[in-house]
């Protein structure tokens, strides 16, 4: 029975129209594997890097790339290829928590606000709009000033920043379904308003979701190395590569790569983010059903004859 | 016990809200019975307020006037606590069986809802026996229990509808029109099922449909609704051998007759659209669209009027 169930899974995500959609295009599937890569590196980053990346090596100062050093050392003497592979995990950490932060939050509240409706959705929605007049950055370093550096503090911040956005859309999803029939059924079933919303209205509320998390994962790193570059993030020894992008731009005259590589880093791991989450969010919209995917091939090849 | 009523309306109203103040009058002022094991079938075209009086006597909507008993006992004013033990008594079909199941829920799992909330079963295996025989009485096939929905076609998606319908054992269901999605052998199926549970298990039936030929096949009494109000209830049989209202009459000329023969026949086709159902002025509603409107059918409400026993009608010609 089990065994059976868990095949039927399987078969499910193999025939997923979503997911062969999603990985059609190669450049998406190039992003992936990119992001399982980088996330493989933040994991393993004790046996991967070369140095230890918080070891001050002060004869060695601003060193050019090298065998040793294969992306120089920093003003400090630290060997900058580590400090990128330990910032991973700051950014990789910062942003899931980041956007688990935001999204419970943000759909706690859409669903608070889209079921009850009256002047329980308006207050929450008026708080909502408020916050998203503010720019998310402006936000989030307003938030970081109240509540301090650290690991935490900068996911708490930059993951309450970008809760309207959740709140938004899940409102809207909640709107468009209480009033399907299931939902009423729900209700002739015996189902309370708390059961009903939770088992019938919230799960049919996630895949729009669930697009913005991937979408935004690319926002909270993004968001994290802005943090950290402007001296709001992650306190000093740790690495990060938003700190290491700031300490290092002064130096990008004599040696650029000091800046540039983190600075690179971010930018992959944010622009792999952000195509897989319009990837999915192509993959999962309605309106664009059978015209992306089925033989994307053919009419390229197509296009090509003419 | 046969001649036992079961639910019964007293001039039922319900208006919804339309802008600043106007008022949508989507039920207004019906009245009727049904006694226990009997079929009311409703009928109307669309927009004329028929599936708001299934959802008003289920208690969906709040009632704006008027009062509904049920089996004696008054729940137009019940809150949703004092309501839910009634509500475990009388259950809903749907019109749209695709929109009306959870498309996140496995057909067990929907049947099994309304099992799992009351906490009928004592453990998994008593449920699971529940659900395999709710779905050999509906005729599912076993080896869909754990299927989905949307993996079905709309005929089983119905069976499911009724399934969970019947999982607790209603007395009174609320049929809204349930097989006008399906194709023509599929409702056949549909009709013959609901018909046999109605005799195998004494279920009432109000049955809300807009098919005049589906209504004859299935009910025992039938009102004919017209902007929110009912312009003529009658006995099945009375209904289609003596239609006395000229809507009535009209409902009965736009049904096709399958046969090369009717091509002689003259038909009286209704003309014009639905009057707004927004605030309408007193006097009969069908007056606009009634070959035989006079003044004297503007200007008051034309009550009910008895004209044979067991058949009303409202019409200034009776």
């Amino acid at each position: 029975m089990e065994n059976t169930k868990k095949k039927g899974l399987l078969d499910r995500l193999k025939s997923s129209r979503v997911l062969r959609v999603m990985f059609g295009r190669k450049i998406i599937v190039v992003c992936a594997v990119l992001i399982l890569v980088m996330v493989l590196v933040a994991i393993f980053a004790p046996v991967i890097a070369p140095y230890d990346p918080n070891k001050d090596d002060l004869y060695n100062v601003l060193k050019g790339c090298s065998a040793e050093h294969w992306l120089g050392t920093d003003s400090n003497g630290r060997d900058v290829l580590s400090r990128i592979i330990y910032g991973a995990r700051v950014s990789f950490t910062v942003g899931l928590v980041a956007v688990l932060i935001s999204s419970v939050i943000g759909m706690a509240l859409g669903l608070i606000s889209g079921v009850a409706g009256g002047v329980v959705d308006s207050v929450i929605m008026r708080i909502m709009d408020a916050m998203m007049a503010v720019p998310m950055l402006i936000l989030a370093l307003f938030l970081g000033a109240i509540l301090g550096q650290g690991l935490f503090n900068v996911c708490l911040a930059i993951g309450i920043s970008m809760v309207p956005q959740y709140a938004r859309i899940t409102r809207g999803q909640v709107l468009s379904v209480r009033n399907a029939d299931y939902v009423t059924a729900g209700t002739l079933c015996g189902a309370s308003r708390v059961r009903n919303t939770l088992v019938h209205v919230f799960p049919n509320c996630l895949s729009a979701n669930i697009v913005t998390m991937t979408a935004s994962l690319g926002g909270a790193i993004l968001a994290e190395a802005n943090l950290s570059f402007l001296g709001m993030g992650i306190s000093p020894p740790t690495a990060s590569w938003g700190a290491m992008v700031s300490g290092g731009y002064k130096y990008l005259s004599n040696q650029p790569v000091i800046a540039i590589a983190p600075g690179i880093a971010i930018m992959i791991v944010v622009l792999c983010f952000n195509m897989c989450g319009d990837a999915l969010r192509d993959a999962l919209d309605p309106k664009l059903r059978g015209t992306l995917g089925n033989g994307s091939k053919k009419r390229r090849k197509a296009t090509k004859g003419v | 016990m046969e001649d036992k009523i079961l639910i019964e309306a007293k001039n039922l109203k319900k208006y919804f809200k339309v802008g600043a103040n106007a008022q949508l009058h989507a039920v207004d002022g019906v009245s009727f019975t049904i006694k226990k094991g009997q079929t009311l079938g409703v009928v109307g075209e669309s927009g004329c307020g028929k599936s708001t009086l299934g959802r008003v006597l289920l208690r969906l909507y709040d009632v704006t006037d008027g009062q509904i008993l049920y089996d004696g006992v008054d729940i137009t004013k019940m809150d949703s606590k004092e309501i839910r033990p009634i509500r475990a008594r009388m259950q809903m079909i749907f019109q749209d069986p695709s929109g009306s199941l959870d498309p996140r829920k496995s057909v067990k799992e929907l049947i099994g809802e309304p099992l799992k909330i009351y906490k009928v079963c004592k453990n998994q295996e008593e449920y699971d026996r529940r659900i395999a025989e709710i779905m050999k009485t509906v005729g599912l096939s076993e080896r869909y229990t754990e299927s989905f929905s949307h993996e079905l076609d709309g005929g089983r998606r119905q069976r499911i509808g009724i399934g969970r319908a019947l999982a607790m054992d209603p007395e009174f269901i609320v049929c809204d029109e349930p097989v006008s999605a399906l194709d023509v052998s599929i409702q056949a199926q549909i009709l013959n099922l609901l018909m046999d549970l109605q005799k195998e298990k004494g279920l009432t039936y109000i049955f809300i449909t807009h098919d005049l030929s589906v209504v004859k096949h299935i009910s025992h009494e039938i009102m004919v609704m017209y902007l929110g109000q009912c312009v003529e209830y009658a006995k099945t049989k009375d209904l289609f051998a003596n239609p006395l209202h000229p809507y009535t009459q009209g409902l009965l000329d736009a049904v096709p007759i399958p046969s090369l023969k009717a091509k002689k026949l003259s038909t009286q086709i209704m003309r014009g659209e639905l009057t707004s159902p927004v605030d309408p002025a007193p006097g009969c509603r069908f007056a606009a669209r009634c070959p035989y409107a006079t003044d004297a059918c503007r200007g008051k409400d034309i009550p009910l009027k008895e004209v044979e026993p067991g058949h009303f009608v409202s019409c200034t010609r009776f």
